[in-house]
């Protein structure tokens, strides 16, 4: 994986395929204390403390159900290499939370990359998902719940042209907007 | 085309689309599915299944349900986008690039021709 973005796309893929129905992507900048912090949050089926221990490691793997791949061991590689860290929480019943943190200028990280480009894939891609996108850099905030979203269209599917339109500059806008009040370069 | 990002414009999107499919009969739905497992996405399936999205949007084309799934499992394959159209079988796509996702898209999700040189057999 050649960006940060592309990794939130895989494990929220694993939140998916572990029956969640409601997912938080949450992405923070902190420029003051150089930090890069990805939370991503479901409450799917979750995982025993076996699975959990195992699904980190890339030399073992449940090749039958390929629920999940190397994507863990690669995303968790990722941050460890950047001064940073990589967590996984799991319960049983209760879901799974993610939690990847990068020192932000270190020569190694990934640029986050096409960050609107996964969100849309995943919103209009999985419409049975409750979607809630936050994206933070310092004190300021971008968020994008689909809930309200889908309650208005109620029953006009997402992928109608201009319904795909409207999330996709939204998403798009909401998040070029921010990085431009940080004096950031856009993301593609 | 104005930016349309506020509550009351997704409204206004919602009566003309609902405008637009009282016109129409019920013809059952188009959906086109992109495998989206790690191996997917490493071989570039967001950017076949954006392609896609944007084909929807730039062509206006109404009814088509995009789906993204996880392995499908010929991970030799990835990208791989799966077409099923009212009444017929499912069709399964190899290697498929933003290029492809767009022929796919035009002759088979629209003109209802299967595109036979980029289909995997089995």
């Amino acid at each position: 994986m050649r960006e940060l973005a592309l990794h939130i796309l895989d494990i929220a893929e694993n939140s998916i395929s572990a029956g969640a129905t409601r997912i938080l992507i949450s992405v923070e900048e902190n420029l003051q204390t150089d930090r890069l912090v990805i939370d991503i949050e479901d409450n799917g089926k979750g995982m025993d403390a076996e699975t959990l221990a195992r699904i980190t490691d890339p030399f073992i793997t449940s090749r039958t159900t390929r629920n999940v791949g190397l994507g863990i061991p690669f995303f968790k590689a990722a941050a460890e290499s950047c001064e940073g860290l990589f967590k996984i929480q799991s319960r049983p019943g209760k879901g799974t939370t993610v939690k990847a943190e990068f020192k932000r200028s270190h020569i190694d990280r990934m640029p986050l990359g096409d960050l609107a480009g996964t969100l849309q894939t995943l919103i209009i891609g999985t419409s049975d998902v409750h979607w809630i996108f936050e994206y933070r850099i310092n004190d300021e905030v971008f968020r994008f719940d689909d809930e309200p979203v889908k309650k208005i269209l109620d029953g006009v599917p997402l992928s109608d042209p201009s319904v795909m339109r409207y999330i996709r500059e939204a998403l798009r806008t909401g998040i070029d907007e921010l990085r431009q009040e940080a004096n950031l370069p856009n993301t593609n | 085309m104005p930016t349309v990002k506020s509550l009351d414009d997704l409204k206004k999107i919602r009566e003309e689309a609902l405008k637009k499919q009282q016109m129409k009969e019920t013809s059952g739905k188009k959906e086109v599915i992109v495998g989206m497992g790690t191996v997917g996405i490493a071989a570039g399936a967001r950017e076949t299944l954006k392609a896609i999205l944007d084909i929807i949007e730039e062509d206006n084309l109404e009814d088509i349900i995009v789906r993204q799934t996880g392995n499908i499992g010929l991970d030799s394959f990835e990208p791989i986008v799966q077409v099923i159209l009212p009444g017929q079988e499912k069709v399964t796509y190899g290697k498929v690039n933003g290029e492809m996702a767009r022929k796919i898209i035009t002759k088979h999700v629209v003109g209802g021709e299967i595109v036979k040189e980029y289909k995997i057999e089995g």
